[in-house]
């Protein structure tokens, strides 16, 4: 592989002797792993479907094209769920998130020992979970709709948007924040005018952000049943209805791209 | 003084942020007509959420007490399935992405590599790695090889922009020197850029392996192999305290992952 | 009217940035404080306005003993020391007259201060200061579009229209060119002269201070070697000040020397 001859080369002219030695059977390790790894995929393969799959693949085309145009009339309505599942989760999530960086952010934290570690596992665990896993347990909780898509995605953000916020916030320049407090300012006044003017732009980034990467997982969300345009996917699929697939998958690339140039668009405004 | 006099006495307003009056008012209304139609439109069963807080309750009770027993072979066989598709995909996807980068960014490519590369690029990046499991589930049958394809294929619209956009912004004269010393295209690439973008390659391909684990976790409710087929049963069942169980390893692992990635970008640097 | 009582810090790192420093500033007197860096400068004036907390000591301003105060009293005093920074510290995001009302966030209530509600004769009062530096007419300009020179002007109106007793003054010159720095120099004095100010100018420069202020306090390891007129600034004092065992310090005396002679 032409990657590993590239990185074996510039490490082997840097180190001799052992090093170079246990940079080699290092490779071996990792190239044994990936073995190991390619062979456990192998195994739980059907290879038969997967010669099959060219066949398979022209077949779906086939059934899939043309899209049947005509469905967009059904499609208005859970457009329009998927946008404001994004839009009303991003803004539940801006809201929970900024305390939550406060709290994580090392200048503005009461305490570093006892709120930080909590805050941070907040961004953690609201981070490392898929905003589709968020959307399953709650709709085991709250039942299925679009409801459970905002919170959904409002959960998956909160870590998001806090761990950027957070990052701004330790960023700030603290001479500004040490001329407010010399003016005599309560804390929440060092706020107001010592650090909120300084993250304005990273937050207002960071909610534009959120909300296009947001758009994409709300088209989706309907896969489990949390409300959206996923949910049309879901059915079209279920009855193999590819023209109305095909005709889905279009409209989601669409609104992914418009929302992606919406985004790119704003931010290059406020920067 | 005239000015000052002008302007004493009088009471002085903050600029608005932004300065027609007109447009101010059609941004604040527009905002607020949207928010009202959206909430209007979004049924909510408070009788429902209600009952269902119950259900809450019992599940963040469920992480104090986590079940990891009753169906560990099903845990355990998921989980080494999600790492496995991690590692391969993201081994494969980042091979392929290194030469798509190269040919993505435009002060390396000529323009008819250049646009090829940049659309593999650009639909890679449109397409989410659900809808594409999706599509290689039904072509490729269930399974984790349909996994690690969709994975291999995100990891290359992802790692191959921001490598190509690192590629472009590095600094020309290094790789002129090397060129000026007669080396081949691919001495070149090697001598000339390739340090240049290796603590960005390796930063950008752990971050991508912390991804690729993430999303692995989702794959198996479309079945595509992982952890996410044992996840979707536990929440179908009811079972939080499995469901718990199975959320706080993906927690602990993505959490190791992030820690080790610190470290490493540490020491690229 | 400012009075230090044996003023120590000690950083966490061990360092002792001020040992034992006694002070009396009566009021309406501008005095300088030079001293290589290191030397505690901005720890001594920092440690006045509590913006760093002392190790042990006291610090009165008129009657009160400001190390001694809870948080909320600390603010009330905090009121009548205004400070002036070396870049400035202007929140660039906001205009200038935001910049310069802040400076009574101390006297009013957080949603007044939230909603740019100030009272009508702050405002009155932002106009005049604003104007008596020349910048009536930048008012609703955003701070980062000034140049460093205009920043240092509404920096020392925010100072001013905390209607201080004291004002602490840290570099104010120290990213300035030279004609502007005189200026900015000029109009410190002048202003301290006009409203009766006392003030502690931290600065580089020896021959600025030279040239403007009443007195003269020079710092060396956190200790006051010298307390003079500014004529009083011979050779031999500044090398006590600035040291000669070290040699690069020594001969950056020789360069104060020389421009104290021109």
């Amino acid at each position: 592989m032409p990657v590993q001859d590239l990185k074996g080369r510039q490490v082997w002219q840097r180190r001799s002797g052992r090093e170079s030695l246990a940079h080699w059977v290092m490779w071996l390790i990792g190239v044994a792993v990936f073995a190991y790894c390619w062979q456990q995929i192998s195994a739980s393969t059907t290879w038969f479907f997967v010669w099959d799959a060219p066949r398979i693949a022209n077949d779906i085309w086939t059934r899939a094209t043309p899209p049947r145009w005509e469905y967009i009339t059904q499609l208005g309505k859970p457009i329009w769920d998927t946008l404001n599942i994004a839009t009303l989760g991003t803004l539940f999530a801006l809201i929970l998130a900024v305390p939550v960086a406060f709290l994580a952010a090392r200048n503005t934290t009461p305490s570093v020992y006892l709120v930080r570690p909590v805050a941070l596992l907040i961004i953690v665990s609201t981070r490392s979970i898929n905003s589709l896993i968020w959307a399953l347990l709650l709709i085991a909780i709250i039942g299925p709709g679009v409801f459970a898509g905002v919170i959904a995605i409002a959960i998956r953000s909160i870590g998001f948007c806090a761990k950027l916020l957070y990052e701004a916030i330790e960023e700030i320049d603290d001479t500004q924040v040490e001329a407010i407090t010399a003016t005599g300012a309560s804390r929440w006044q060092v706020m107001a005018y010592g650090i909120v003017p300084q993250i304005m732009p990273a937050f207002a980034g960071i909610a534009v952000f959120r909300w296009d990467i947001n758009v994409r997982e709300s088209t989706v969300l309907g896969l489990v049943g949390a409300g959206g345009i996923g949910l049309q996917l879901s059915s079209s699929l279920n009855v193999l209805a590819w023209p109305q697939v095909s005709l889905i998958l279009l409209v989601i690339l669409a609104a992914v791209v418009i929302s992606e140039w919406v985004s790119a668009k704003v931010r290059g405004a406020i920067i | 003084m005239s000015d000052v006099d002008l302007r004493v006495g009088k009471p002085w307003k903050k600029p608005p942020l932004v300065q027609r009056t007109w447009l101010r008012w059609v941004l604040v209304i527009g905002v607020i007509a949207y928010l009202v139609a959206a909430y209007m439109t979004i049924e909510v069963n408070w009788s429902r959420v209600y009952e269902g807080l119950e259900r809450g309750k019992k599940f963040v009770l469920a992480f104090t007490d986590p079940d990891f027993s009753s169906r560990s072979t099903d845990i355990w066989a998921g989980m080494i399935e999600s790492i496995i598709m991690t590692v391969t995909s993201s081994v494969v996807g980042i091979a392929i992405s290194i030469p798509i980068a190269l040919g993505a960014a435009r002060n390396i490519a000529p323009l008819p590599v250049y646009l090829v590369c940049r659309s593999i690029i650009a639909i890679s990046r449109a397409l989410q790695e659900i809808i594409v499991a999706i599509l290689l589930v039904a072509i490729f049958g269930f399974g984790p090889l349909a996994g690690f394809l969709t994975l291999s294929f995100a990891t290359i619209g992802f790692l191959s922009k921001l490598l190509a956009e690192d590629i472009e912004s590095m600094d020309r004269s290094q790789a002129e020197a090397i060129k000026a010393s007669g080396a081949k295209w691919l001495q070149w690439i090697n001598y000339g850029v390739q340090p240049q973008v290796m603590p960005r390659l390796i930063g950008l391909s752990i971050y991508r392996v912390d991804i690729n684990f993430r999303e692995s976790a989702i794959l198996g409710l479309v079945g595509a192999g992982g952890i996410g087929a044992t996840l979707n049963t536990a929440f179908d069942r009811y079972e939080y305290d499995t469901a718990a169980a199975i959320l706080l390893i993906i927690i602990l692992i993505v959490m190791a992952l992030e820690y080790i990635s610190g470290i490493v970008r540490e020491r690229v640097q | 009217m400012l009075r230090l009582e044996k003023l120590v810090k000690t950083y966490k790192t061990g360092d002792q940035a001020l040992k034992a420093v006694d002070l009396v500033v009566p009021e309406g007197q501008v005095l300088a404080l030079i001293g290589p860096s290191g030397a505690g400068k901005s720890t001594l004036i920092r440690c006045i306005n509590r913006l760093v907390e002392p190790t042990s000591g006291k610090v009165f301003l008129g009657d009160i003993n400001l190390t001694g105060l809870s948080t909320g009293a600390l603010r009330r005093e905090r009121r009548r020391m205004g400070m002036i920074f070396q870049e400035y510290a202007l929140i660039e995001r906001l205009t200038v007259m935001e910049n310069v009302l802040s400076g009574r966030l101390g006297y009013v209530g957080f949603w007044r201060s939230f909603l740019r509600r100030f009272p009508q004769k702050d405002v009155d009062e932002a106009f005049r200061l604003l104007d008596r530096v020349g910048l009536a007419h930048m008012a609703d300009k955003r701070a980062d579009e000034l140049s460093g020179g205009q920043r240092q002007r509404v920096g020392i109106c925010r100072a001013l229209i905390q209607d201080p007793a004291l004002l602490l003054v840290d570099e104010p010159t120290a990213s300035l060119d030279p004609k502007t720095s005189r200026q900015i120099m000029r109009l410190i004095c002048e202003l301290c002269n006009e409203r009766g100010l006392a003030a502690i100018i931290n600065i580089h420069d020896v021959a600025l201070a030279q040239m403007f202020v009443q007195r003269v306090i020079g710092l060396r390891f956190g200790v006051v070697e010298f307390d003079g007129l500014p004529d009083a600034l011979t050779p031999d004092v500044l090398t006590t000040i600035y040291g000669e065992e070290d040699w690069e310090a020594t001969i950056e005396k020789v360069d104060d020397d020389s421009e104290v002679a021109q």
